[in-house]
C-alpha cells in the first residue's frame, strides 16, 4: 500500500510537515486559524539526533504495520485497520489508556493535546489525494509512495 | 571595542497577526537572525544579521515575513552613498579587505539590453520550430582551415576532438569547495541528460562524479588541486584557467573551514588547511609557457581531448585571443566583469574588466581579421541572464555559452552575494552538512534540466522568427542585431547598426 | 541607393536550360521562358548568363565590363593594359529598346594576364584574374566588372528581363548552357551591376530569396580575402562557392552538401562511415551553410546545378527532354518552350540537382 516514507538525507528538521499535519485536521483547514484558535495535534513529529556535533532530522509517523501491535494491544476496541490497511483510532472509543503507545515499536502513536485519547497519523484520507506532510515537504524527504514492503 | 558604525542593511518585517511561532524560520537560519522568546512567546529579529536571501520568507507558512531595505537615511548625498560610508566604517573597524560574492552589481552599462533582435516578414518566411526542424547543437574545438579529399574522393582531413553539445550552453566553472556536493551533483546530471558538459572548477573532481566524465570539462587552475592523470584523462574536455571575469589578476582562497575530509581528498590537500590558488600559473609568465602547458595537457590525455583556456575580459582582450589562438588552444573562454564568484576582493569585482558584449564582439572581429576564427572556438561567459542574452552572444560571434550564475539560481540561490561566509542558507555555497542537504540533487537537477530545456526552446522560436533553421546561421550573424541607445563608438565595436537603419 | 551602400531583399523569378551534350542554341527559349514570368519581377532588373558563347575566344578572360563615363573607362582600362595582355576590346553590341533607359557604357575585353605578372605573386591565373575583378570593383567607382568568365558571359541590366535579352541581342549569342533571372526588389535601386546573374570567373548564380544567414555566411568568406562589396545574396553564394570549389577544391557534390548540409538527424542516420564524413564537413564549415529561402541555378564550366534550401521555402522545377534539362521557378516557363517534356521533377528541400556535361564527365 501507499504509505509516507521519510528519506533522512533530505530532511532538514524544518517542522513545516507538523505545520501542514496541523492544519490539514484542523476544522478551519487555515493555517493561521489553526494555531491561533483551534488545539489540533500533530501526527508527525520531527526527531533530532546529534552526532559528533551534526545534527540529523527524522520525521516519524505511523507506519501502517501489515499485523499493528498497537490494534492487538487496545483494551477499548478503538485500534482498527480499515479495508485499505490504513491503522486508524476511533476517538469516541478510545479510552486513553496508552497501551498502544506502550506496544507501537515505532513511538509513532502519542497522547493528543487534550491529555485524554491518542493521537496518530491517518494519511490525511480525509483531505484528498497526497497526505498534507508529503504535498509540503519543501525538500522532497517525506514521500507518498508505495514500496511494496507489505509483500 | 570601540562603537560599531556599521548599520544594518536589511530591515526583517514580521506580522505577528500571521506569525504562527512554527519556528520553521527560527531553524532555518543559518545566520541566526530570528530567534524565538519562550518566555514572550513570539519570534525576533536580529536584523544585522541578515544577508537578505529570502530563506524564513520561502520557508514560512503563512508569509508573515518581508525582508526590506534598512530605511535608515544618512543626509542625501550623491558622491558620500550609505554604501560609500559604509564600507568606509567596516574597514576602519576591521583594517581588512572588502570582500564580495557574487558579480559586479554596478549600473554599468548591459549592452545585451542595448540589443534587439530581428524577425522575418514578408519578403523571407519565419519558420516554426514546432513543424519544421530547429538545429540548436554545437560543435566545440579546433576546426581545421578546410578539408581535403584524394583523388578517389576520400576525406583526407582528420578533424581535432570536438565536444558535441545538444544546445550552445554549458555550466561553468565552480569547485567543490566553493559549492557543495550536492550542487555538483545536479550539475553533472543535468549535463548528462541535457547533452552538454558541467565543469569541476578548479577544486578537482569528486570520486563518486567520474561516471560524469563524457559531460564534465576537468579544470586546471593556478593552485593545480585534484590535478592528476586520472582527473584530466576522465573529463570530456580540460580548461585551464588564467583568470575569471569578476576578479581579472587575482588568485583565489578557499578557506580551511570549507575543507573538510571530502574536500581535502578530492583537492589533495590536507584537512583543514587554506588553498589558495595564486594570481598566475606560475608555470606561465608568456604566451609561449602557455603553448607548453596546453600541450603537455594534450600529450597528457594522447590528443583526445579539446583544450580550452579561459580568460577575463581585459583591456587587451582581443590580441590575447589570438596568442590563445595561436599557442594551440582548441577554445577560449572569456569571462565578462560581471561573471560570478565565491569570494573576491570589492574593489577589484566592480572595478576591473570589461564588459562581456564588447569583449567578445571585439575577440570575433579580431580572429576573422586575422583568418583564424576556425581554429578555436569562442564561449562567452559573464552574466548570461536568458536565451535572449545566448541569442545576441552568437550573433555577436559566441560558439556558446557559460551560465553559472543563473544556473545556481535555478537551483534556489537568492543573489544574497553572501557565499564567501559560507553559511548558504540554500545548501548551495556550503559544505555545512545540515546546509548541504537543503539542497536535494533529484530537484535542483529538474530544475536546471527545466531551465535549459526552456531557453532551448527560445532559442529555436527566436531563430525561426529570424528565418533561420540551424544555429550555425546565426553565429556571427550581426546583421540580425540592432543596437538602441548606443553611441557611434559602441555600435562601432559591436559591428551592429542602430535600430531603424 | 545601389547594392553595396544597402542590403535589399529581393524576390525573383529563375530559369535555366542546358544541353548535356554540348550542343549550342541562342537565347530566343531563355528569354521566352522568363518573359513567362513576368509578374515575378518588377521591372527593375533582369540579366542572363550564357556559356560556350566565345568558341573563338574560349581560352581568353571574357570581362564585361559596365562604365559611369569616359573617364573611370580610360583608367579602369589602363589598369587593365598593366595587368593584362587585351586581345580584343569592344562595345558589346546592344539595340534600342524603348523600355530600357539609362545605359551605361557597356564594354567587353578578351584578356589574359599578364604571365610575369601572375609569377611574381605566386597564384594562378584564376586567381589572378579574380583579384584584379574583386579590386576594380571595389577600387574604381563608377567601373564595375560584371562577367570574367572564359567563354561565358553574362549580360544583365535594370528593366525587365525580356526587354534585356532583346536589347543585348541574345539571339545572336549561341551556347550550351543559359541561365535568366527577373528580379523583384524591394526598393528601387537603378544601378545595372546590382541586377542578376552575379558572376565571379565561370561561376554564374540566378537565385531567388532571400538568405537569412547573409551575415554569417558573409563574414566567413570575408576571411578567405573575398569582399562583399554588394551586400546580395548572389554575391556571397557565388563566393562560398569559389572558396569550396575553387579555392578549398572540394568536390562538387561535397561542396553543395556544405551549402545545404543535411540535418543532424538525419547525418545520424547515414551508415557510420557517410555519417564521419558528413558531421566533418558541417563541422569545418558550419559558417558557409546557406540558411533561409533560396532557389538557386548555379552555372560553371562543367554544367549546371539546381540548388534548394534544405525545407524548400523557394519553388523550383525540373523538366528533361531529349538532352536538355530545363530548371524554372514555374512549371509553366518550361512549359512554355517545352510543351512536352518527358519528365517533371521537383527536386527535394535540400537536394541539389547536378546536370554535368557528358564531355567533360
Amino acid at each position: 500500500m501507499k504509505k509516507v516514507y521519510a528519506f533522512e538525507k533530505n530532511c532538514l528538521g524544518c517542522g513545516l510537515c507538523e505545520v501542514y499535519c496541523r492544519t490539514a485536521h484542523s476544522k478551519s483547514k487555515d493555517i493561521i486559524k489553526t494555531y491561533k484558535k483551534e488545539n489540533v495535534d500533530s501526527a508527525i513529529t520531527i526527531e533530532e539526533i546529534e552526532k559528533n556535533g551534526v545534527k540529523t532530522f527524522f520525521a516519524l509517523q505511523c507506519r501502517h504495520c501489515v499485523e499493528p501491535k498497537c490494534v492487538q494491544a487496545c483494551i477499548s476496541g478503538a485500534m482498527y485497520k480499515d479495508e485499505n490497511g490504513i491503522v486508524r483510532n476511533i476517538k469516541e472509543k478510545c479510552v486513553g489508556c496508552q497501551s498502544c503507545i506502550m506496544a507501537c515499536p515505532f513511538g509513532a502513536i502519542k497522547m493528543s493535546v487534550s491529555g485524554t485519547v491518542i493521537s496518530k497519523c491517518d494519511l490525511c484520507t480525509e483531505n484528498g489525494d497526497e497526505p498534507a506532510c508529503a504535498k509540503n515537504c519543501p525538500n522532497g524527504a517525506l514521500k507518498f509512495m508505495d514500496l511494496e514492503e507489505d509483500k | 571595542m570601540s562603537l560599531n558604525l556599521v548599520s544594518d542593511r536589511f530591515e526583517v518585517l514580521r506580522d505577528n497577526t500571521k506569525c504562527i511561532r512554527c519556528k520553521v524560520c527560527v531553524k532555518q537560519c543559518s545566520n541566526e537572525v530570528h530567534i524565538f522568546d519562550e518566555e514572550d512567546n513570539i519570534v525576533l529579529s536580529e536584523d544585522s544579521k541578515c544577508v537578505c536571501c529570502h530563506r524564513c520568507v520561502a520557508m514560512c507558512p503563512t508569509k508573515a515575513i518581508k525582508i526590506r531595505k534598512n530605511t535608515l537615511e544618512f543626509k542625501e548625498n550623491a558622491n558620500w552613498t550609505g554604501t560609500a560610508i559604509d564600507e568606509i566604517y567596516r574597514q576602519a573597524q576591521t583594517g581588512g579587505m572588502l570582500l564580495s560574492s557574487m558579480g559586479n552589481p554596478k549600473p554599468f552599462p548591459i549592452y545585451w539590453d542595448k540589443i534587439l533582435l530581428n524577425a522575418s516578414q514578408v519578403t523571407n518566411p519565419s519558420i516554426d520550430p514546432l513543424r519544421e526542424p530547429m538545429e540548436t547543437k554545437v560543435m566545440i574545438g579546433r576546426k581545421p582551415d578546410k578539408i581535403e579529399y584524394d583523388k578517389n574522393g576520400n576525406m583526407l582531413t582528420k578533424i581535432p576532438p570536438q565536444i558535441e553539445l545538444n544546445m550552445p550552453i554549458m555550466f561553468s566553472a565552480m569547485s567543490y569547495g566553493s559549492i557543495s556536493k550536492n550542487a555538483h551533483e545536479a550539475l553533472a546530471r543535468a549535463a548528462e541528460k541535457l547533452g552538454i558538459l558541467y565543469n569541476t572548477g578548479e577544486g578537482g573532481l569528486h570520486k563518486d562524479f567520474y561516471k560524469y566524465g563524457k559531460n564534465t570539462t576537468v579544470q586546471v587552475a593556478s593552485g593545480r588541486f585534484g590535478v592528476h592523470l586520472d582527473y584530466l584523462n576522465a573529463g570530456a574536455a580540460i580548461e585551464i584557467k588564467i583568470g575569471q571575469g569578476a576578479k581579472p589578476g587575482i588568485g583565489g582562497h578557499l578557506p580551511g573551514i570549507k575543507v573538510g575530509p571530502d574536500v581535502s581528498a578530492t583537492r589533495m590537500i590536507p584537512e583543514g588547511s587554506d588553498a589558495i590558488s595564486p594570481a598566475p600559473h606560475h608555470d606561465i609568465y608568456s604566451i609561449e609557457d602557455l603553448r607548453q602547458l596546453i600541450f603537455s595537457l594534450k600529450e597528457s590525455t594522447n590528443y583526445t581531448k579539446p583544450v580550452f583556456v579561459k580568460i577575463a575580459a581585459v583591456h587587451n582582450v582581443s590580441a590575447i585571443a589570438s596568442g590563445i589562438a595561436r599557442a594551440g588552444a582548441d577554445a577560449i573562454v572569456i569571462d565578462g566583469f560581471r561573471g560570478g564568484t565565491g569570494a573576491a576582493p570589492t574593489r577589484v569585482r566592480d572595478n576591473v574588466g570589461i564588459p562581456i558584449e564588447l569583449a567578445l564582439a571585439s575577440v570575433d572581429q579580431r580572429l576573422r581579421d586575422e583568418g583564424i576564427r576556425n581554429h578555436i572556438s569562442v564561449i562567452c561567459a559573464g552574466s548570461i541572464r536568458n536565451s535572449a542574452d545566448i541569442v545576441k552572444a552568437i550573433a555577436l560571434g559566441a560558439d556558446a555559452v557559460y551560465i553559472a550564475s543563473a544556473a545556481l539560481i535555478a537551483m534556489g540561490c537568492h543573489m544574497c552575494q553572501s557565499c564567501s561566509t559560507g553559511k548558504c542558507n540554500w545548501g548551495i555555497a556550503t559544505q555545512n552538512p545540515e546546509l548541504v542537504k537543503r539542497l536535494n540533487p533529484d530537484i535542483a537537477y529538474e530544475r536546471l534540466i527545466n531551465l535549459l530545456t526552456a531557453w532551448n526552446n527560445e532559442i529555436k522560436e527566436m531563430l525561426g522568427g529570424m528565418g533561420i533553421n540551424a544555429i550555425d546561421s546565426l553565429r556571427g550573424n550581426r546583421l540580425m542585431l540592432r543596437g538602441v541607445g548606443l553611441n557611434l563608438k559602441e555600435l562601432e565595436i559591436l559591428g551592429i547598426k542602430h535600430a531603424g537603419e | 541607393m545601389k547594392e553595396g551602400q544597402v542590403r535589399i531583399p529581393a524576390g525573383c523569378a529563375i530559369s535555366g536550360i542546358i544541353d548535356k551534350k554540348g550542343n549550342r542554341f541562342n537565347g530566343t527559349d531563355i528569354i521566352k521562358s522568363i518573359a513567362l514570368m513576368h509578374e515575378r519581377s518588377n521591372g527593375l532588373g533582369g540579366g542572363f548568363a550564357g556559356y560556350g558563347i566565345y568558341p573563338q575566344y574560349k581560352d581568353f578572360f571574357a570581362l564585361h565590363i559596365f562604365y559611369d563615363n569616359n573617364q573611370i573607362k580610360a583608367k579602369t582600362e589602363e589598369f587593365l593594359n598593366e595587368h593584362f595582355e587585351i586581345e580584343s576590346a569592344g562595345n558589346i553590341p546592344t539595340r534600342k529598346v524603348p523600355s530600357i533607359k539609362n545605359k551605361p557604357l557597356i564594354w567587353r575585353y578578351f584578356v589574359l594576364p599578364r604571365i610575369y605578372k601572375v609569377r611574381n605573386l605566386n597564384m594562378d591565373e584564376d586567381e589572378f584574374t579574380a583579384r584584379c575583378v574583386i579590386r576594380i570593383n571595389k577600387e574604381f567607382g563608377g567601373a564595375y566588372v560584371f562577367s570574367s568568365g572564359k567563354n561565358m558571359g553574362a549580360f544583365k541590366g535594370v528593366g525587365y528581363p525580356e526587354d534585356i535579352g532583346n536589347f543585348y541581342m541574345l539571339e545572336n549569342y549561341e551556347g550550351y548552357i543559359w541561365t535568366a533571372h527577373g528580379r523583384f526588389p524591394t526598393n528601387t535601386p537603378g544601378w545595372w551591376g546590382g541586377a542578376h546573374p552575379f558572376t565571379m570567373l565561370d561561376w554564374s548564380i540566378v537565385h531567388n530569396g532571400e538568405i537569412s544567414s547573409y551575415d554569417a555566411n558573409r563574414r566567413f568568406v570575408e576571411m578567405f580575402g573575398y569582399n562583399c562589396s554588394l551586400q546580395t545574396d548572389t554575391e556571397v553564394i557565388t563566393y562560398l562557392l569559389d572558396l569550396l570549389v575553387r579555392k578549398h577544391k572540394l568536390p562538387m557534390e561535397k561542396a553543395l552538401q556544405v551549402l545545404v548540409a543535411p540535418f543532424w538527424k538525419d547525418i545520424e542516420n547515414e551508415n557510420p562511415k557517410k555519417a564521419q564524413e558528413l558531421k566533418a564537413l558541417r563541422t569545418v564549415y558550419s559558417s558557409a551553410l546557406i540558411n533561409g529561402p533560396f532557389s538557386i541555378l548555379i552555372g560553371y564550366e562543367d554544367g549546371l546545378i539546381a540548388l534548394n534550401d534544405r525545407i524548400k521555402l523557394r519553388s523550383m522545377v525540373s523538366a528533361t527532354k531529349g538532352s536538355k534539362v530545363y530548371f524554372a521557378s514555374e512549371e509553366s516557363a518550361i512549359r512554355v518552350i517545352c510543351p512536352e517534356p518527358e519528365n517533371i521533377y521537383h527536386p527535394k528541400g535540400g537536394e541539389p540537382v547536378i546536370v554535368k556535361l557528358e564531355a567533360r564527365q
